[in-house]
């Protein structure tokens, strides 16, 4: 086996290093407690380096970077503090639509997600379905050249600020539910949708969305009618190739360190003399460690063509598992300074702790539950019978 | 970036998987509990085919293979609980080849006989405590304050019957010291950690292995007890675990073979946290083998017993979270951690 980075790699981290001290400021992630978790002016910083092309393979017209640069680009993000969402989703819709989309989405939307200027988002669960997400039930019919949609996507985050939603919808009732669902790519500025807010314990704002009667041409179609399985398994492939999440814990373990370091307790002693807290530390900064393996490990995968459904779960369980954890235990540790929110000046770092606290539980659940992803652990890694 | 084993490493692997699959069976490891924890057919076994030399420079007679063949071969082993000291063995030869002046005994050793071992506690008064195949070992390389020891007096046979059936004995060791290079120590140390980190990872993949064969056979409430969720989730989590832990050993292993700057801390790291996913999953497979599982019939019991037992050979393991703390943030304030 063989840990080391290729020159180039450790060349783009340097780059990518360089780029987020010049590029993200205190005040642009200070933005995000309105609960919005985009950085315009990053992103389109991002877009002008070719950093959201870059993950999208070349033969599909993307920069064909490697998935080790990806998952470069996506720790040092994550260490920085820097909101990933819009990067992963631009990412993924692109390539979606350049390997199942007409010439009509690549040649007008494509280009606009890639530079930058136009942003989606996914609507794929529902208010009755969300780990099932193949039970889909929003309806898209037939209506002379067009389609009719109806129905309502719940966890659409980002679809307030988004030019256009990635829609699963059923298009055959009839057959098996895996079997009669079509994606459509729709600008949600088309009459009959209506965007409602979901706020949540976590601070990121989310959306429930509702489509009445909406009007769509085919040519927003992606991918074959009843083929939309295929496409979902497009997404979910490029979801685990540039998969972000595996680094959610460093920056609460900074936080945590430097409160140990520097907070005094009543007895005058500081919380990096306990041996208990040391040990949590240690604790934490090994699952980083195991969390570091993961995500290289996928990204090895990615990069010698192998599909890893299995290893992506595994990722995504540990590193959303350990992260809560970490919360809990460093949140305990500053006692009730701790409740303290990112409204209060007195906050520790701006809350920090206390916000990845409330944040922690969206990521066991959203993008796979652990549940889920320990199904496909148990079935396809440990050739366990399907049980649900 | 190869985190996949290399062909290389594939062939050592099955080369050795074959080996012992075939001559430590359950049956090997329970006789060796019996008669103080060694098998002297194994040792001689494992010499004839390369393993008890394969890491160790070509020119005295060793196999010269790397650090990460290695740790592929000490995850086989552990996976079959091998009575023999693969891995105190190679770790303690391959400092004596280092340390240099030893040349005709690391060839020896190289084949296996006379049979050698680390002291990983340091001796107190003379006498080095619970040193791994110390019931066995002709050679004993221990840590001093002024620096290594190498000790080659006669082995008692007298194991300390022990929770893990492993065949420690306390040592009284010379004082004559052959090397001041404390750096060679520490290395040797961190050689026992990665490896030991890699048999415990197939340890953990063995007893995961044992456990859902179990539960395809296995029938209760009219079903295999293999289609319940509440098994399905923990088997899952423990395989989660111990996968990451392979990959985290091996990263530790390849570092310190590659002398990355970081290779001790991920050394210490991968140890604890491979005997933790280890000891989950030995407490899952036990758990849903229902009462079988404790029984010394079933062989999860001797799992379970050796996952406890391998990490304690070097001490509490928060003495282990403690050493790291000391590097990443300094050592703490004294008499805060007495």
């Amino acid at each position: 086996m063989d840990f080391s980075f290729p020159p180039e790699a450790e060349a783009f981290r340097s780059e990518v290093r360089d780029f987020l001290a010049t590029n993200l400021t205190e005040e642009m992630i200070e933005a995000t407690h309105d609960g919005t978790m985009h950085i315009p002016a990053l992103h389109r910083a991002m877009a002008e380096r070719g950093w959201l092309s870059g993950p999208v393979p070349a033969a599909l017209g993307g920069g064909g970077r490697s998935a080790l640069e990806s998952v470069i680009l996506n720790e040092e993000m994550q260490l920085a503090r820097a909101p990933i969402d819009a990067m992963g989703v631009t990412v993924i819709v692109a390539a979606i639509l350049l390997e199942h989309g007409d010439d009509h989405l690549k040649q007008h939307v494509v280009p606009r997600l890639l530079d930058g200027s136009s942003l989606a988002c996914f609507g794929y669960s529902e208010p009755e379905f969300g780990s099932d997400v193949a039970a889909a039930k929003t309806r898209a019919e037939r209506d002379g050249d067009e389609w009719l949609i109806n129905g309502a996507k719940m966890w659409t985050t980002m679809a307030h600020i988004a030019d256009y939603v990635l829609l699963l919808t059923r298009t055959d009732p009839d057959v098996p539910k895996h079997k009669g669902l079509s994606f459509f790519l729709v600008p949600l500025n088309t009459p009959g949708i209506e965007i409602q807010p979901v706020p949540t314990m976590a601070i990121e704002r989310s959306n429930a969305t509702f489509y009445d009667d909406v009007r769509l041409g085919d040519e927003w179609r992606v991918g074959d009618v009843n083929g939309g399985w295929s496409v979902m398994k497009t997404a979910l492939k490029y979801e685990r190739g540039i998969a972000g999440g595996q680094f959610l814990s460093p920056p609460v373990i900074d936080a945590a360190v430097d409160w140990a370091q520097n907070h005094t307790r009543p007895d005058g002693t500081k919380p990096i003399e306990d041996p208990t807290v040391r040990e949590k530390l240690i604790r934490a900064l090994i699952d980083v460690e195991v969390c570091r393996g993961f995500a290289y490990h996928c990204a090895d995968l990615a990069n010698q063509g192998v599909m890893f459904g299995v290893e992506g779960s595994m990722t995504k369980l540990f590193a959303s598992e350990s992260y809560k954890r970490h919360c809990r235990d460093f949140h305990d540790m500053m006692g009730a300074e701790g409740l303290l929110t990112h409204e209060s000046a007195d906050a520790h770092l701006g809350g920090r702790i206390e916000e990845n606290l409330r944040h922690s539980p969206v990521t066991t659940i959203y993008g796979g539950t652990s549940e889920i992803n320990r199904n496909v652990v148990a079935e396809g890694h440990l050739g366990m019978p399907r049980a649900r | 970036m190869q985190t996949r084993l290399t062909e290389d490493e594939l062939a050592v692997q099955d080369a050795f998987r074959t080996f012992f699959a075939n001559e430590s069976p359950s049956t090997v490891v329970r006789e060796a509990e019996r008669t103080g924890g060694f098998s002297t057919e194994l040792w001689a076994g494992l010499a004839t085919i390369g393993g008890t030399g394969m890491a160790l420079p070509g020119a005295v007679g060793g196999g010269d293979a790397t650090l990460c063949d290695l740790a592929v071969v000490a995850d086989v082993y552990g996976a079959h609980l091998a009575p023999v000291p693969l891995i105190e063995h190679a770790v303690a030869a391959r400092l004596l080849a280092t340390i240099g002046g030893h040349d005709e005994l690391v060839g020896e050793l190289a084949n296996g006989t006379p049979l050698a071992t680390i002291a990983l506690r340091p001796p107190v008064d003379g006498i080095a405590r619970f040193v791994p195949a110390g019931a066995v070992a002709d050679v004993v390389l221990a840590h001093v304050g002024d620096g290594i020891v190498l000790d080659r007096s006669a082995p008692s046979g007298e194991t300390l019957p022990n929770t893990g059936g492993l065949a420690l004995a306390h040592r009284r060791l010379t004082d004559d010291v052959i090397s001041v290079d404390h750096a060679a120590w520490n290395h040797a140390l961190d050689e026992w950690r990665g490896l030991t980190a890699a048999a415990y990872v197939g340890l953990g993949r063995r007893v995961i292995e044992m456990g859902v064969e179990y539960s395809r056979e296995r029938v209760q409430f009219g079903v295999p007890i293999g289609t319940f969720q509440a098994l399905q989730q923990g088997y899952a989590d423990a395989s989660t675990r111990i996968e990451g832990a392979h990959l985290l050993a091996h990263r530790a292993v390849w570092a310190l073979e590659t002398r990355q700057p970081d290779a001790s801390r991920l050394a210490g790291m991968a140890l604890l946290f491979a005997a933790e996913a280890a000891r989950f999953a030995t407490d899952r497979s036990m758990q849903y083998h229902g009462g079988y599982g404790f029984s010394e019939e079933y062989d999860v019991q001797l799992y379970h017993r050796r996952a406890t037992a391998w990490i304690l050979q070097l001490g509490d393991p928060s003495l282990e979270y403690a050493r790291l703390a000391d590097g990443e943030f300094g050592p703490a304030v004294d008499g805060r951690m007495a």
